[in-house]
């Protein structure tokens, strides 16, 4: 492998639950992000997928610098970023930027997709002279498939996609090297989300890259993923190749979350085994205890409840050959082929 | 049959001009039966589901030509309080977002109670008790204790379930789900859709469910109209449609799925967006975003023509898309 670009250690995120008016106290910790640790290396997509409430948009605020975390590292080219502040912290964040998973409001309606496209030369003035900063917005525009002609438009006269395509052009004018996609398509026409994922590829490719794409959607995860983090409460529970993971999923969690999506075709969907989870996902503010999964778990024992699962290569799996030789966290680890639909 | 639609035309007046959402369309669903109404955003699969149901906003919307039969009667022309009799009584609607069709205000339990109140006449007790009954019907756990608690002290998944339950009270005979899991996580949706056909399968109640998602089409529907810019473009059984769509629009939408064996490779994109409905292209509909279209297609409207003798497509080159 080769060096990465960002490694993350044991980051943790607590998000403090107060009581009182005047005299605040502490009374628990939204446990959000709990020790995830992974890294990115250079023109690769790591997907991180998982329900609501997993913590994966935190963890995406977190690389972003606009959360502090509450413990952990954040390594960028060998740099703790989360020490960072100032002028320091304003240079790394150049090279980190975000695509936002709701193309309308995370626009301003009051601005024209210029000033828009053109903001963060604002903030960074070094990276473009003045003069040349419309030209770059116009080549901007083309390079995400969007007639440079409409620089004085307002985003409110274009559609879904084209204003994922603002969004996506606003990221890349600093030319960054991570792009962090916090559920991209997924407020986008079915019709529409193939555009979008077929133009982040191709920008991956001429610009060579980094993604972190957040989504729910394990199909289009796995299309543009060569990593993949399975998150559940504030946890990686499962991580390996994009293979390895649909494929050769050793964790409960993982097959149940496969073998739920819906399969767009009725006769792969009649022969799958199908997994249906119980009840609901526990608050983070209250997370079970030992393995977090437990309580939803078919394969649960006493073990699960006292000790919490280590994210390792699980003992039953010493081939490095084969597909489930990969961390996972659980107890009772085993492989299970053909739940994915995906 | 249970329910027809036949020809519907909805028009709304907005301020660029007449939009015409629904244009001609006709559908059926049988007792037992699930019609999956699949289409993007704008296909005016929500909007006929709203005229069905008798709760499109009017003004602006309008019902313009049609009719809507519901056991051979036309719900157009009938008067108010029969309407109102069969809504809610013989069809109920699950909409897409629970926290929002329930009264923040109000306990779930009395929402569930105000069923047997209004229609049947139950007293506080009574209906009451046939909420608890409910709440286990769908399997809310605990639902004695449960049964004063307020929409937001319940998970997404166990709103989405409340609703179902509200809408299966009164035992109606036709079920229409608008979106019923998309606000879901995936292993709830499951759930959930598992929930509707076996309640579905038990009551022999039909089921029209609308949704942008292939997925939950391929699982629960047996019959899928699919719709662009206000108009069926194809009707087909389930299986046959996946296997070989006989639209465009259709196939376009079927092979933009990232499917394993294409990884790496750039995924089939139908090109453009979706029409204006106020300035849908005249002709075909679909025919600035179609990879087949000739002249004729931007002069000549396509009729439903047949393609089997339970399945139609709008295309005049159907046979062509089918073929390979």
């Amino acid at each position: 492998m080769t060096e990465a670009l960002l490694e993350v250690r044991d980051l943790v995120k607590h998000f403090p639950l107060t009581q009182g008016i005047l005299f605040q106290r502490q009374v628990g910790a939204v446990q959000a992000v709990d020790g995830v640790s992974f890294t990115l290396a250079p023109g690769e997509t790591l997907g991180v997928v998982g329900e609501s409430g997993c913590g994966k948009s935190t963890v995406a605020k977190l690389v972003m610098s606009l959360e502090k975390p509450t413990a952990g590292e954040i390594f960028y080219k060998g740099e703790d970023i989360t020490r960072l502040s100032g002028r320091a912290l304003k240079a790394v964040r150049r090279n980190i930027q975000m695509v936002f998973q709701d193309p309308y409001t995370s626009l301003n309606p009051r601005m024209t997709v210029g000033d828009i496209i053109g903001e963060p030369y604002e903030i960074h003035p070094e990276a473009a002279p003045k003069g040349d900063r419309r030209r770059r917005v116009r080549e901007l525009l083309d390079v995400v498939g969007l007639n440079p002609e409409y620089i004085n438009r307002y985003p409110h006269q274009f559609s879904g996609g084209q204003r994922q395509r603002i969004g996506i052009a606003r990221g890349l004018a600093l030319n960054p090297e991570i792009i962090v996609a916090d559920e991209p398509v997924s407020a986008l026409d079915v019709s529409v989300q193939a555009q979008v994922v077929n133009l982040l590829d191709r920008l991956q490719n001429e610009f060579g890259l980094s993604y972190i794409v957040i989504a729910h959607d394990l199909s289009i995860v796995r299309h543009i993923s060569d990593r993949i983090a399975v998150m559940y409460l504030g946890k990686i529970v499962e991580t390996g190749t994009e293979t390895q993971i649909y494929d050769h999923p050793t964790h409960p969690y993982t097959q149940a979350l496969l073998s739920a999506v819906p399969v767009p075709d009725p006769e792969q969907s009649a022969l799958r085994e199908r997994i249906i989870l119980t009840g609901d996902v526990p608050s983070p503010a209250n997370p079970p205890s030992g393995c977090r999964f437990r309580t939803r778990c078919w394969k649960a024992q006493d073990l699960c409840a006292r000790v919490e699962p280590p994210l390792t290569v699980p003992a039953p799996f010493p081939d490095p050959a084969t597909g489930a030789h990969h961390p996972s966290a659980c107890h009772f680890a085993e492989e299970k082929q053909h739940v994915s639909g995906a | 049959m249970l329910l027809e639609v036949q020809d519907l035309h909805v028009e709304f007046t907005s301020r660029d001009g007449l939009v015409n959402a629904v244009n001609g369309v006709s559908y059926a669903v049988d007792a037992g039966q699930t019609l999956a109404v699949l289409g993007e955003s704008g296909s005016g699969k929500s909007v006929t589901a709203q005229a069905i149901m008798g709760i499109l906003d009017s003004p602006p919307g309008r019902i313009s030509k049609g009719k809507i039969l519901f056991r051979g009667e036309d719900l157009l022309t009938m008067g108010r309080e029969a309407r109102r009799r069969i809504r809610g009584e013989k069809m109920a609607m699950i909409f897409q977002d629970a926290l929002s069709s329930l009264n923040p205000v109000l306990p779930v339990g009395y929402q569930l109670g105000e069923m047997f109140r209004v229609h049947r006449g139950a007293s506080r007790k009574e209906s009451k008790a046939a909420a608890i009954e409910l709440m286990e019907r769908v399997r809310i756990p605990a639902a004695r204790e449960r049964v004063g608690d307020y929409p937001h002290q319940f998970s997404g998944g166990m709103r989405q379930r409340i609703m179902i339950a509200m809408a299966l009270a009164l035992e109606p005979d036709l079920i229409i789900a608008d979106e019923p899991t998309t606000a879901l996580d995936v292993t709830v949706q499951a759930q959930v859709m598992d929930l509707l056909s076996e309640l579905q399968q038990e009551y022999r109640m039909g089921l029209i469910l609308i949704t942008h998602d292939l997925g939950v089409v391929a699982d629960a529907a047996d019959v899928i109209a699919v719709m662009y810019a206000g108009k069926i473009v194809e009707h087909a059984p389930v299986d046959a449609l996946y296997k070989r769509p006989a639209h465009p629009y259709t196939k376009g939408l079927l092979e933009s799925i990232p499917r394993l064996d294409r990884k790496g490779q750039d995924l089939y994109a139908i090109k453009g967006l979706p029409p204006n409905l106020a300035r849908i292209p005249p002709g075909c509909s679909f025919h600035p975003r179609c990879p087949i279209a000739r002249d004729r297609c931007a002069v000549d409207v396509p009729p439903l023509y047949e393609v089997a003798p339970d399945r139609s497509s709008a295309c005049h080159y159907w046979k062509e898309t089918i073929g390979d």
